[in-house]
């Protein structure tokens, strides 16, 4: 190809390509937006369920949960994020039994690593996807997860 | 005074009857001063406005053009946005830079506004509507807009900084470059239409605007000229004096507050700027449209005012140049100059000829079809 039908074939294939271009953001210009309006928006909004944001221990009718306080999700948090406080009680045979007091978790401290629910025997917790977290002070941050007079799940015989 | 019942809603009516009523009472000097002061008043204040309604038209369409929706919170659909930024970009502080060169710093932000003011003032707006109309009017917009460069190269020398420098020598380059095909592209127009004034350019293309008239060579005068005037304003593919990926903001980087605001400014009204001459002189300015001999039809156009005309056919102009930037990667500064001096001006230079050819042998629209233009 000589260098002036070079120049010539360049021109016009830059223009070309120039309109194409044009054409495709023409299209773009029409399509319907993706923006998220949030607060608006609460109602439709869809977050993925395994969306990791807040630890919590499900309970059931009868206020009970399935943690035994054996300790497993403290020892594995690489934060240091849960702690247990257990008790001890005596049961009506009378064996002595550990029950949970007070489980706390620290969102503030927490990674969402999720390795507290992988490690967790009894499947006691489980992350929601709940992501409205934000609070005015960091102390409101750690949260306490056992509901106030709740028991140990007996297991069924 | 009579009134224009064809045309009601022209500004004309407003402003021949405050100067006959000045006129009634007031010696001549008062009545120029006074009016001189109003004219002022209400281009800087045109000034402004047009910027803000530019800044936000041009969120919006980038938005839509990126599938978002722009500024949307303040006020119904984000229309106060760009005033509450206005108001922002005011009450900041006015950084003083160690070591640069402080009055020629302080000097740049004025030659880049003043040369888009006094640019600004030749635009017809709208029937009566022109401040500033001499007989060499295309020769004077492209010398007074060509002052802008030297704020920006004022801007990135006295900045002491290398983004700025660098940003700046680009945009000498690119400038110095563009504005030789911008001016030929208005010569190639100034041969068809035998005239250098605005007003009598306007005239002349009541029922056949420049771009028809000249058809091949005026539409590619047309295509041109917005090519090197979008150049000239720093934006869409050819912003590489202010490529925010490799120079930080260019030769602006170390301005803040008004200064920034008045680089800001220009650069939206640059782009108007290009816009309206555009208009004025290859869509016929604020002419509405008009076919010879469809009279109901052409007085149904004149009804609506010049001025909703012209600031339409600028609009259409602003958005073809949003488009642009919004569709095309940034040019290497290499790639940049050869687009100028390798393609546009040899076939500028060719189009000049081929338009005074078109006008001596008579082959334009209105020398081949006189019954119909």
């Amino acid at each position: 190809m000589s260098s002036v039908s070079k120049y010539f074939s360049g021109l016009f294939t830059g223009i070309s390509s120039l309109l194409k271009g044009m054409s495709v953001t023409w299209k773009e210009l029409w399509t319907k937006k993706v923006t998220q309006q949030y607060p608006e928006n609460r109602d439709t909004l869809v977050i993925a369920d395994r969306f990791r944001c807040e630890l919590t221990m499900p309970h059931d009718a009868n206020n009970e949960h399935a943690c035994t306080a054996c300790g497993i999700c403290q020892m594995n948090c690489p934060n240091g994020t849960i702690s247990i406080a257990s008790a001890m009680i005596e049961t009506e045979d009378g064996k002595k039994k550990k029950v949970l007091d007070t489980y706390k978790w620290d969102l503030g401290m927490c990674t969402f690593c999720n390795l507290c629910v992988v490690t967790c025997p009894s499947n006691a917790i489980k992350f929601e996807n709940t992501f409205e977290n934000a609070v005015f002070t960091r102390s409101k941050l750690v949260q306490q997860l056992n509901h106030k007079g709740s028991k140990l799940r007996e297991k069924k015989k | 005074m009579l009134l224009n019942y064809s045309q009601p809603l022209e500004v004309t009516n407003l402003t021949s009857w405050l100067d006959s009523t000045l006129r009634g009472s007031l010696s001549e000097f008062w009545v120029l001063l006074i009016e001189f002061v109003i004219v002022g008043a209400l281009l800087l204040t045109a000034y402004a406005v047009i910027a803000l309604i530019l800044i936000y038209a041009e969120r919006k369409i980038t938005a839509f053009f990126q599938a978002r929706f722009g500024p949307n919170r303040v006020g119904k659909w984000g229309l106060l946005q760009s005033v509450a930024d206005m108001i922002k970009i005011l009450l900041k502080e006015i950084v003083k830079i160690n070591r640069s060169d402080r009055f020629l710093f302080f000097a740049a932000p004025f030659f880049m506004i003043i040369a888009s003011m006094s640019t600004f003032g030749a635009i017809a707006f709208g029937k009566g509507l022109q401040a500033i109309d001499f007989n060499i009017g295309v020769l004077y917009v492209t010398a007074v807009s060509s002052l802008g460069i030297i704020g920006v190269l004022l801007a990135g020398w006295s900045s002491n900084n290398k983004y700025s420098m660098i940003g700046a020598m680009r945009s000498g380059a690119q400038f110095v470059s563009y504005e030789l095909s911008a001016g030929f592209a208005l010569m190639t127009i100034v041969v068809l239409a035998g005239t250098m004034q605005f007003s009598e350019m306007i005239d002349k293309q009541q029922y056949c605007w420049n771009i028809f008239n000249g058809h091949i060579s005026s539409i590619v005068a047309f295509v041109i000229y917005l090519i090197s005037g979008h150049a000239e304003t720093n934006r869409g593919p050819f912003d590489l004096p202010e490529a925010e990926s490799e120079l930080t903001a260019g030769y602006h980087t170390e301005y803040s507050g008004l200064q920034f605001g008045f680089f800001y400014l220009a650069e939206y009204l640059n782009m108007f700027i290009i816009a309206s001459i555009a208009t004025t002189v290859f869509l016929g300015g604020y002419l509405p449209i008009q076919v010879k001999g469809w009279e109901a039809f052409n007085g149904i156009m004149a009804f609506i005012p010049s001025y909703v005309w012209f600031f339409g056919k600028t609009a259409v102009l602003i958005f073809l140049s949003l488009w642009v930037r919004w569709s095309f990667p940034r040019l290497r500064i290499d790639q940049l100059l050869n687009l100028e001096w390798k393609y546009l001006l040899p076939i500028n230079l060719v189009n000049i000829v081929v338009m005074v050819i078109l006008v001596l042998t008579g082959l334009t629209l209105t020398d081949l079809f006189p019954s119909l233009f």
